[in-house]
This record gives C-alpha cells, sequence and structure tokens, in this order.
C-alpha cells in the first residue's frame, strides 16, 4: 500500500462489470471500496481480488441505493473521500411486469434513476469543496431512445443520462468531471440466457478497460464498442411515425 | 439444449447446461437436480463431463477466496482455472504440484480425474496435494471433507469423476519455485525397450516423460524421446531472461474442422519421424524452455482437437501393472500394424494414487489419439481387451468407448465406491453419461 494510492469508490460491487472495473482499479494500484446491499456478495469478489492481488486491500461497504436517507451517513463515515466513484448499479426488472404492477415499474426507475443519480450528486458536493474528483455513471443505449420491450428501463436510464450531463455542465468549471458510459450488450448475469451479437457484445473486462480508460483521458460520452454509436445514430434518426410501427 | 461433447467431439450429444454464480445456486442445483453432474472446462475427451440429463457449469464458481504465502495453500472455488493459479502465482514465485498436459482445466475438474503430470512418479497426484474440498450433495447438505473430515467421501471424491456431488471450492497445495523456466534433457530411444529403460533411469529427475512414435515399425517399434525436466533455479538462469516470462498462448489456432483425408498415416508417420529425428538431434544437450512450452505445448494452438474434423477422435489412456510390460509390446504392435494414425503419443511412468477411483497405478501408461472411424473403433475394442486381461485399466477422464467388464476388471474399490455413493443418495441423481454407459 503506499500513500499516494488513489481511491476508487464502486457502487455495485456484487455486478459483473463492476467486478471487473474493480479487479482493473486495483491492478493499477488503486485502494477499491465496494458498496453493495448484498455485503457477503461483494465480500467474495473483494477476496478474489485481494488474493490475486496480494496489495489491493479492497474493502466492502453496505449501501442500498433505494435507501436514500443513508447517504449522508454513508459519505460521512467514508475516510478517504475517494478520488473517483464508479456506478453500475442498475436494474433491468421485467417490462411486462412493470406495465401492471406500479411498485415494479418504480424499482426498475428508482435504482436505475432516482438512488444512482441523488447519491451522485451528494458525493459530487464534497468532490467539489474538496477541488476535484472524477464521476462515472454506468447508464445505457436503452436511454437514448425508449423501446416497446424495456421502456421502464430506458427512460430511467433516460433520465440517469440526461442527470449526467447537466451535472457534468454544472461541474466542468469546478475541475470535477462527469463521464456517461453507455456499455450496449455485455455478457454479465443481466444478460444471461439472452441471445446477443457477438460484433455488438463486449466482455465485463472490456467495459472496465474503457471506463479506466478514463482516468487518463477523460471523456464525456462514451460507448464500449464503437459501433455502438452508430447504431444508436440510426435508431435515433428513425422518424417517429416509423419507429412506433417498429417492433424493437 | 446446448451441443455437449467432450474434447474429442465424440460422442457429440445435446442437453441442458446449467450456470450457476455462486456456490449457493451450485449447492442448490445439485440437490433439486437429477441425472446431473458438474462440469470444468470440458477437457476431458469423453462423456464424463456430461449429465445423463442435465449438465451443471462449474464455470461460474471462479473466484479464489485467499493465499498463504507461509503455507502456499491457496482456497478457491472449484471453476478457478489452472491457467489463471498460474497466471496470478507464477510471478510470486509458486506453482502447481501437479499440472496436467493443458492449463485450461478447472480445479474441480483436476480433482474429479485425479490428474497426474509428468511428475507423478515422484510427487504424485493432484489429489494428493488438496487439502480440503467443501462438497455439495444431493440430500442438499454441503460437507468439507478432507483427510480427516469425512475421509471416505474425500477419497471417493478424489478421481471419482464428479460422481459424489459438486465440489464447490477446495484448498490446494502450490509448491515454491526460482524461476518459471524448465531446464530439459532429452534422450533418444530407438525402440520401446530401451524408452521404458530410460524412463526407468531418469526417475530421479523430477518430470520425465515419453513422446512415442507408435505408428514406427519393426526394430524401431516404440522408438521415443524421453523428456527430463528440472525446475530451473535462479542462479543457474541463461544471464538475460527474466525469471518468470509470461504466456506465449493464442498465436495460431485451427479455424475451422480439418477435412479427415488431412490426416492419414502417411502424413501422420512423416510428422513424428520428423519429430523423432529432430529431437534425436539434441539428445543428451541441456535446452532451457519456459513452462508454457515445457508443460503444455498443445496449448499453443488454439482448437488443435478441429484437427481430427467432424468425425472427432478418442483418446486412449492405459496403464499397464508392472511385470506386465510385454502387453505394452503387443498394443505398440497391433497399432503400428493397423497404420492407425496417432500424432506423437505419451508414455510414462506411474505410482500408485490414493483416490478410490484414481487412474494411476505402479506401471506404464500410454496415452494416444485416434480419429474416429470403424476400424480404429475396433482396434480400441481389442486393445481394451488386452489392458484388462494385464490387469490394467481406462483412464476415465480420457475414455468414451470402454465396456463395462473392462471398468470392472479395472477398478478394484468400485464397490466400495458404490457403497458410498449409494449412503450419500448419489445413486441415480448424480450421473453422467460416462456413469450410465458403465453401470454406475
Ligand atoms: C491436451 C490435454 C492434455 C491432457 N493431459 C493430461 C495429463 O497429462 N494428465 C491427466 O491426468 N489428464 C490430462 N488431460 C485430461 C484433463 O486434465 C482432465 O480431463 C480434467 O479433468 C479436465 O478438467 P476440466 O475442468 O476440463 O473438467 P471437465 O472435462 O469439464 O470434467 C472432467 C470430470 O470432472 C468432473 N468435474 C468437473 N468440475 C467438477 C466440479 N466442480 N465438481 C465435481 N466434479 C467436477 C466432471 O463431472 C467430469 O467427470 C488432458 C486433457 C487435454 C485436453
Ligand atoms: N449487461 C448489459 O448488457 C448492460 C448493458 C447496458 C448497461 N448495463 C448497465 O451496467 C450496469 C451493470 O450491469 P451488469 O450487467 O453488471 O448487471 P448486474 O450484475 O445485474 O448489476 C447490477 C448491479 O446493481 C446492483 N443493485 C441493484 N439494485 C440495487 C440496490 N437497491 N442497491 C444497491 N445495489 C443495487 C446489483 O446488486 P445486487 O447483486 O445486490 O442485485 C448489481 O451489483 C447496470 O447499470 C446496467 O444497467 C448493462
Amino acid at each position: 500500500m503506499s500513500l499516494t494510492a488513489r481511491h476508487l469508490l464502486l457502487l455495485g460491487g456484487t455486478s459483473d462489470i463492476g467486478r471487473a472495473v474493480a479487479k482493473h482499479y486495483a491492478d493499477n494500484g488503486w485502494q477499491v471500496t465496494l458498496a453493495a446491499r448484498d455485503v457477503e456478495a461483494a465480500s467474495r469478489n473483494a477476496a478474489d481480488i485481494n488474493t490475486r492481488q496480494p496489495d489491493a486491500g479492497v474493502a466492502v461497504e453496505g449501501l442500498d441505493i433505494l435507501e436514500t436517507e443513508s447517504f449522508v451517513s454513508f459519505l460521512d463515515a467514508l475516510h478517504p473521500l475517494p478520488d473517483t466513484v464508479v456506478c453500475v448499479v442498475g436494474m433491468l426488472g421485467d417490462q411486462e411486469q412493470a406495465e401492471t404492477d406500479p411498485d415494479h415499474a418504480t424499482r426498475i426507475m428508482r435504482t436505475n434513476y432516482e438512488g444512482p443519480a441523488l447519491f451522485l450528486d451528494m458525493i459530487a458536493a464534497r468532490f467539489v469543496s474538496r477541488g476535484y474528483g472524477m464521476i462515472i455513471g454506468v447508464s445505457s443505449v436503452a436511454g437514448d431512445r425508449g423501446r416497446a420491450s424495456n421502456y421502464a428501463y430506458g427512460s430511467a436510464k433516460a433520465g440517469f443520462t440526461a442527470f449526467l450531463s447537466g451535472l457534468r455542465n454544472r461541474l466542468a468549471t469546478k475541475n470535477v468531471h462527469v463521464a456517461t458510459v453507455k456499455p450496449g450488450f455485455v455478457e454479465t448475469r443481466m444478460t444471461a440466457g439472452m441471445d446477443l451479437p457477438g460484433a455488438l457484445t463486449a466482455k465485463p473486462k472490456d467495459v472496465a478497460e474503457r471506463i479506466a480508460g478514463i482516468e487518463i483521458r477523460p471523456r464525456d460520452v462514451i460507448y464500449v464498442l464503437p459501433v455502438w454509436r452508430l447504431v444508436m445514430f440510426v435508431i435515433r434518426s428513425i422518424p417517429e411515425p416509423i419507429f412506433k410501427k417498429l417492433k424493437l | 439444449m446446448r451441443d455437449l461433447s467432450g474434447w474429442g467431439r465424440y460422442p457429440r450429444t445435446s442437453g441442458p447446461l446449467g450456470m450457476v454464480s455462486d456456490v449457493d445456486d451450485a449447492a442448490v442445483a445439485t440437490a433439486l437436480l437429477s441425472g446431473v453432474v458438474a462440469r470444468g472446462l470440458g477437457r476431458s475427451y469423453g462423456d464424463a463431463a456430461i449429465g445423463r440429463e442435465t449438465t451443471l457449469s462449474a464455470t461460474g464458481l471462479d473466484r479464489m477466496q485467499s493465499f498463504d504465502p507461509e503455507t502456499g495453500i491457496l482456497a478457491a472455488e472449484a471453476g478457478v482455472s489452472l491457467a489463471e493459479i498460474i497466471e496470478t502465482f507464477l510471478p510470486r514465485g509458486f506453482f502447481p504440484k501437479v499440472v496436467p498436459g493443458t492449463r485450461f482445466v478447472t480445479i474441480g475438474g483436476m480433482i474429479a480425474s485425479d490428474v497426474h503430470g509428468k511428475n507423478q512418479h515422484n510427487d504424485g497426484t493432484f489429489g494428493d496435494h488438496v487439502e480440503w474440498i467443501m462438497l455439495a450433495l444431493p440430500d442438499h447438505r454441503v460437507l468439507r471433507c478432507s483427510r480427516a473430515e469425512n475421509p471416505e467421501i474425500f477419497a471417493a471424491t478424489i478421481g471419482g469423476m464428479g460422481l459424489t456431488g459438486t465440489i464447490l471450492s477446495a484448498g490446494i497445495q502450490l509448491k515454491r519455485v526460482e524461476t518459471g523456466w524448465i531446464r530439459q534433457k532429452t534422450h533418444a530411444a530407438r525402440n520401446l525397450d530401451e524408452a521404458i529403460r530410460c524412463l526407468q533411469q531418469t526417475e530421479d529427475a523430477t518430470y520425465t516423460v515419453a513422446w512415442i512414435d507408435v505408428l514406427a515399425r519393426g526394430k524401431s517399434m516404440g522408438r521415443s524421446l524421453i523428456l527430463e525436466g528440472e525446475h530451473e533455479t535462479l542462479s543457474d538462469l541463461p544471464w538475460g531472461e527474466i525469471p518468470f516470462p509470461t504466456s506465449k498462448f493464442g498465436r495460431i489456432s485451427v479455424p475451422m474442422e480439418m477435412p479427415g483425408w488431412m490426416l492419414n498415416g502417411a502424413s501422420i508417420r512423416a510428422f513424428n519421424a520428423g519429430y523423432y529425428l529432430n529431437g534425436a538431434r539434441h539428445a543428451g544437450r541441456d535446452r532451457v524452455v519456459t513452462w508454457d512450452a515445457y508443460f503444455f505445448p498443445l496449448d499453443g494452438i488454439g482448437n488443435w482437437n478441429r484437427i481430427y474434423g467432424r468425425r472427432g477422435f478418442v483418446q486412449h489412456q492405459c496403464v499397464i501393472p508392472e511385470g506386465a510390460e510385454h502387453v505394452l509390446f503387443e498394443i505398440l504392435d497391433r497399432l503400428s500394424a493397423a497404420g492407425a494414425g496417432s500424432f506423437l503419443a505419451v508414455l510414462k511412468r506411474l505410482a500408485p494414487a490414493s483416490g478410490l477411483m484414481s487412474f494411476p497405478m505402479k506401471g506404464l501408461t500410454l496415452a494416444l489419439d485416434l480419429p474416429v472411424s470403424p476400424e480404429n473403433l475396433t482396434l480400441l475394442t481389442q486393445i481394451d481387451g488386452l489392458v484388462a486381461g494385464a490387469g490394467g485399466r481406462i483412464y476415465l477422464a480420457k475414455d468414451a468407448l470402454q465396456s463395462r467388464d473392462t471398468f470392472q476388471a479395472g477398478y478394484p474399490d468400485l464397490d466400495r465406491f458404490c457403497r458410498l455413493r449409494d449412503d450419500i443418495g448419489a445413486r441415480g441423481r448424480i450421473a453422467s453419461k460416462l456413469s450410465a454407459r458403465l453401470g454406475l
């Protein structure tokens, strides 16, 4: 452990993408704290990284992103305040269920938008008063345009994307950088069993590399596989009268 | 439904493949599913890692848990691969006590097959260096097994081909090495007699194995290159080399199934002869080679199993007990007479192993590949008969063909193994295509 080690706070320490991000930062000498509601599962990931990388010292803290009242005490207890926060918390949910079950719809919306946005707003304030910081939010291409198959999730991610862009705009002069990451398809447990097109599908490790790349060259919005920028450009360009009749 | 086969791509079957992402799910799946067996990276050649009804992939159990540099004991989930273990620990000066001929295998698979390496004659099998196993049983129990706790289940699980339950995690012993290099010495043996003698004479070496040209005939029958190996010490390492080289894996790959005719007797004969002559030229001289070149030469060619074409291939590995070497001559005679094509086959001396169903016994083991064809399948049945007659046995991790009689003759502790399976409620519930074929 070096005195100059930088600190990463990762929200969503049980996720496959989160695990890869934590590993990548730890491999590069960072101190990592995994925040997760399932502390036991996150500890399994922490032990794995610590075994592979004995200097890593990955730690785990409990955090439920839906319990917004807990954020202040969570942040107060963080020592030191991290250099970077990466949020990979998210929930795909079940679109059909969301259409008839408002509780389920609410859960999807709060997990993908409300919780992460409120948390990042609070930590941003602390970064500003300290004088620097890096905020990286993992959103989704699903937020670029609402589709019948997943618009509960997509609309919440759209909200999160807009939040990140607003925050970036506000903090541009405050030495706090805000980046939005849109992974496209990634092979994780969220997509397990889905038939994903190979050329459009990334591995968690790819996402981790792109995210860590932001530390070296700050970027505003990245698509993990560049082809997604084109795909989403095409999807956004379809006029609504035609788009609404497509089965997507 | 998924296409499922072993590394030999024979037999090919399809069936459901369940994925689990943590040990709790794996334990629940083991208890709820019937006709299920765990699967690692599918490097066993035949039908061992295919469930009779459902196959449970353990590759999601890929977390390491802890490592103690004082004792060298690594605790890890069963789906962690040997490749990851070496990549993680070799730079820190540790290497597994036993490695098979490929590093794309899991801890669970290495325990279940009780794999042996080129040092088996001195250091035993992989199972000899397992400290403990967490095992999920069909009755919802998760048991810690070791030489002290549940010793019968421990002995049955080492080499038990997944048939006692799902291995969730294990503690395994690593050893200290000063470098990732192997000092290799080659000896040329002009025939089988010389090869057997040479393997005996090199027994003090940490590693020793023979590559045998099974197609050579007449006076040259059984000609071999015997490769001795020692871990290179730091002080002996040639100047300028880095102590822990990383693997050069993945440079070439067989992109698709090769047409079967490319592997006719003539091309294999030529390849083997060339390999032997080239090796014989270097005989007697030391060479210092990287760990992956010494232990895992085939890993350098991705998907090499496709070289045998669409029909796949079978691997035959038998052990002939000490005193019955003449049977080995007869086996080679049949193979070379049939011109049955095999790239380099392997010959090695083995010592007894400790698992109830472990393969090694005191004697000589021969391993070779044969493309699937009606003639080769008949030939292998005859060879199985010779093996059984000699009191030898066939390695279950390679097997796709042996008969129940050959199997029963070869594994004297089979009754105990079956009784134990009854006791823990595994019979009928934990089952693979292999166990169904062999009547377990
Ligand atoms: C090129 C090559 C070289 C080889 N060289 C050698 C060698 O030198 N020595 C040697 O001994 N073997 C050798 N083998 C065979 C190989 O080491 C074994 O077949 C090994 O078991 C494969 O491990 P796996 O993870 O791929 O297991 P799989 O092939 O997936 O499974 C093998 C067996 O282990 C069981 N199993 C797997 N995971 C679990 C688990 N978590 N819990 C319970 N049971 C489980 C399966 O049910 C099955 O019976 C070689 C194979 C190849 C392809
Ligand atoms: N996989 C893809 O194809 C893909 C594509 C685009 C975007 N993304 C985004 O990438 C991110 C990571 O996804 P993933 O694929 O790695 O899937 P994942 O494993 O399901 O990750 C989701 C993470 O969010 C956490 N989470 C959910 N609800 C929470 C709550 N109330 N409090 C705290 N944590 C909570 C989960 O924790 P638990 O383990 O406790 O549930 C888990 O760690 C998500 O934001 C996802 O939307 C993924």
